[in-house]
């Protein structure tokens, strides 16, 4: 899992069946200290997220476990919204 | 999930017979403002897209394979699961990407 902000939404009228009605988010991870790390992806929303907040998102198989598991196609899922910058705890020694 | 562009189509005979029916399509990773990047890749088709269309790609086992087949288990790792129409972007991120 990662941490990312939304920058952005992603409008796909024509997609697999089972994607019907989810919503498609831009992600670009960030590292502990909130820069940004890597490209931007795109990743499917299960928890309502929006654009400009700070979020985690879960890669893989396990991506798909949120929704319908055997037949939503993802690879990239929000599974969490993080409160504010404020409740990243990083304890650097 | 990639954003791409389908570039072209694959056309093989001899193929695996669970990718029997469907179109092998070559795309190329592109960012959210639509410019090209290095990476090209082969993906299922799951959706009917054309040349040209933006597209969203899915590269992990299962998914790829039900999407594109209908069933799990098949020697697939991408597949395209839908058709872009339009991307919002936050416009300080188009400003920081340029």
């Amino acid at each position: 899992m990662q941490l990312a902000r939304v920058i952005g939404t992603v409008v796909a009228t024509i997609k697999n069946e089972s994607l019907e009605g989810r919503k498609f988010l831009i992600v670009q991870t960030l590292d502990a200290e909130l820069k940004p790390k890597g490209k931007p992806q795109v990743a499917l929303d299960a928890v309502g997220a929006g654009v400009g907040e700070l979020v985690f998102w879960c890669r893989g198989k396990e991506a798909s476990f949120p929704f319908k598991r055997d037949s939503t196609p993802t690879d990239c899922t929000i599974v969490g919204i993080v409160d504010s910058e404020k409740h990243i705890f990083v304890n650097s020694k | 999930m990639l954003l791409a562009r389908v570039i072209g189509n694959v056309v093989a005979t001899q193929k695996n017979q669970r990718y029997e029916g469907s179109r092998v399509m070559l795309c190329r990773q592109i960012t959210p403002e639509g410019e090209d990047m290095d990476y090209t890749c082969l993906a299922l088709d799951s959706v009917s897209a054309g040349i040209g269309d933006m597209v969203l790609i899915v590269q992990e086992g299962w998914s790829a394979s039900t999407a594109s087949t209908g069933k799990a288990g098949a020697a697939i790792d991408s597949a395209i699961v839908g058709v872009v129409d339009y991307i919002d972007l936050l416009p300080n991120e188009k400003k920081r990407q340029k």
